[in-house]
């Protein structure tokens, strides 16, 4: 894909904490690690060496578990963490040369932000905090009111203008954090583990409500997750994070298939591979000359209720109304069971 | 072996000479900018007397009218309002109502610089550690030191009056109002900061917006602490001419007068009561927002 596709794009990134971070990034461009770099020299690598191209109008998840650097990586985005070396490139433009007011402006525009503890401000009522990025932008009240209410509306907060945040629960909290974020129409949502706070009902729910909306706004969403069912739920696009390091980055299909090591395959063991496959991944090329027919897009899970259904041995995968090859019991089975050798979560990793 | 006896002080004479010197220095000082500093301060005295003038000239119905409107306002409790008339009804019986008027015209206008500096005062500290690490000494010195001691500068400079005894007040009474300000912002929450900056609010939408908004309960516990403090020097600012419920106590001292003592102390508490519970009470109203539960 060409430049300009890309919404945001990451480019050598690193993060070091400590007193004298600067001095630390050649030390880890030569191959000190994390622990060796805590111990002689007091620093933290945060993150280490991140590429990454977003691409516009999809839902990119970054994921990884607590302490890998996924929540620094995002505050990136937006420059609320300063980067101690590389580029951040959005809409072609390099967000760390932008000054004081340039940034101001490209957080109330162009990327608003959605956070895991809801961060709602407790004095402003529901209908205040959803107009908070416009009444920032110093548009008046009313108006700012009047255009915010619509994403009330949209996020099913109706009838709970007036309400503070403490009034609400916090599935009710995060869907003010989501008006409030949609509300400044700015074309990134950089949506920090935006659901992991809820539990699993709630989190399923707020999940549709952001598919829904995402299908009609085609808005580039940034997705900071530790949770691999919901990366896998909404992701167009996966980055792993161990440690501050980018461990593989791919479709949810690629992910699942193909982990780059011990450490993703770990991550995946438990899923339930027969939701998560599609058939287009796991075909063999030659469509057979008769059976049903199966969208490429279909999950393994439905494919093979096909297959036993009808007595036939393989069916045909279709994309875009072209036959592009076939699916047999086998593929399925073979899909299903994890690959040799990186199976059985041997824990190297840690 | 005195040296381990007896301290080994200073030259008894260097001594005398170094006090002398410093009285010297500062009663030049005064000599040659007495009467300017005097006249900085004149529109601080013109106000306050004006002030004063107001509460003394109304007439006392319409004055418990306005204070059981305040207390309502503050409190929004009948109780309050009907404790506030009863205090001030009882006041005026026994003869103590100019010099209540006059405490609560110098208490209330050294309350409101009090917020006025003070606020401000807390919010550069909240802002920086080095303005923290320079203020919090001189507000420690300002709340021990025995106020007898910085009286004595005080009226050097301005003499006795009005003036020299708001200052004292004020002196005594501010260190809470700056203290609590700079807690307050220092403790709101760093996430709800966070989503501000994310949005892009500028340093004052951030500071108005959200800082003072969140501090406020802790301010406004400052505001009550200041209010109190203010009450709590009369006495001693009526020692340097603030005159009001402070003079008659002072005189009882003299005298030996228990009952002129004993009410006027009491008129002292009277204040200090309904000036605290209409605060406190106006101060968790301004937390409303906080109760949680569905409905309100």
């Amino acid at each position: 894909m060409s430049d300009e596709q890309m919404k945001v794009q990451i480019k050598n990134l690193y993060k070091i904490f400590g007193s004298n971070p600067k001095a630390m990034v050649e030390k880890v461009q030569g191959g000190m690690g994390k622990p060796e770099l805590l111990e002689k020299h007091g620093h933290v690598l945060g993150l280490k060496d991140i590429n990454l191209d977003i691409p516009a109008r999809k839902v990119q998840v970054i994921m990884g578990l607590s302490g890998s650097g996924k929540s620094t990586l995002i505050r990136h985005i937006n420059r609320l963490i300063e980067p101690t070396a590389g580029e951040m490139i959005v809409d072609g433009e390099d967000v760390l040369s932008m000054n004081d007011n340039d940034l101001r402006e490209f957080r109330r525009k162009k990327a608003s932000m959605v956070f895991q503890k809801f961060a709602l401000l407790p004095h402003r009522t529901v209908a205040e905090n959803a107009a908070y990025g416009l009444t920032i932008q110093n548009i008046p009240t009313s108006e700012a009111m009047s255009r915010s209410q619509k994403w009330i509306d949209r996020v099913g907060l109706s009838g709970f203008e007036n309400h503070y945040p403490a009034q609400l629960s916090g599935g009710m909290q995060q869907r003010v954090g989501l008006a409030r974020a949609l509300a400044t129409d700015a074309e990134i949502l950089l949506m920090d583990e935006a659901f992991s706070a809820l539990d699993p009902l709630i989190r399923t729910d707020m999940q549709n409500v952001m598919l829904d909306l995402q299908e009609e706004l085609h808005k580039t969403i940034i997705f900071i997750t530790h949770d691999l069912d919901e990366a896998l739920r909404i992701g167009d696009n996966i980055a792993i994070l161990r440690d501050g390091s980018m461990v593989q980055e791919g479709s949810p299909q690629q992910i699942v298939l193909d982990p780059a090591d011990d450490y993703v395959s770990d991550f995946i063991k438990d899923i339930n591979r027969g939701r998560v496959l599609e058939v287009g991944s796991v075909m063999h090329a030659k469509p057979p000359a008769k059976g049903p027919e199966l969208e490429a897009s279909t999950v393994l899970e439905e494919a093979m209720q096909v297959l036993v259904s009808s007595k036939i041995k393989e069916a045909i995968v279709v994309r875009d109304g072209k036959k592009v090859g076939g699916l047999s019991m086998e593929d399925c089975v073979k899909a299903m069971a994890r690959t040799q050798g990186r199976s059985e979560g041997s824990s190297a990793y840690t | 072996m005195s040296f381990f006896t007896e301290f080994p002080v200073m030259e008894r004479e260097s001594l005398r000479d170094l006090k002398k010197a410093i009285d010297s220095t500062f009663r030049d000082f005064t000599r040659e900018n007495g009467e300017l500093i005097e006249a900085l301060f004149d529109p601080l005295k013109d106000f306050l007397l004006w002030f004063q003038k107001i509460l003394l000239a109304t007439p006392w119905p319409i004055m418990i009218l306005i204070f059981c409107g305040l207390a309502w306002l503050g409190s929004r409790s009948w109780k309050m309002v009907v404790g506030t008339a009863i205090a001030f009804l009882l006041i005026g019986y026994f003869d103590m109502w100019e010099d209540t008027m006059v405490t609560t015209a110098m208490v209330s206008v050294a309350t409101v610089l009090c917020i006025a500096i003070g606020i401000p005062v807390g919010v550069a500290m909240a802002r920086s550690d080095r303005i923290q690490a320079v203020i919090t000494p001189i507000l420690d010195i300002m709340q021990t030191i025995p106020s007898f001691v910085y009286l004595i500068p005080v009226v050097m400079l301005l003499g006795i009056g009005k003036a020299p005894a708001l200052i004292a007040v004020m002196i005594y009474a501010i260190p809470p109002i700056v203290r609590l300000t700079n807690l307050g912002i220092r403790l709101v929450q760093a996430d709800v900061l966070e989503a501000a900056d994310s949005f892009g609010a500028s340093y004052r939408q951030r500071l108005f917006g959200v800082q003072i908004p969140l501090a406020l309960p802790n301010i406004f516990a400052g505001v009550n602490q200041t209010i109190m403090m203010a009450l709590a020097m009369v006495v001693i600012a009526a020692l340097i001419g603030g005159s009001g419920l402070g003079t008659p106590v002072l005189r009882a001292v003299n005298n030996q007068y228990l009952a002129l003592g004993v009410f006027n102390g009491m008129a002292i508490v009277a204040l200090a009561i309904i000036f605290d519970r209409v605060s406190q009470a106006y101060g968790k109203r301004l937390q409303k927002h906080r109760e949680g539960g569905h409905g309100v």
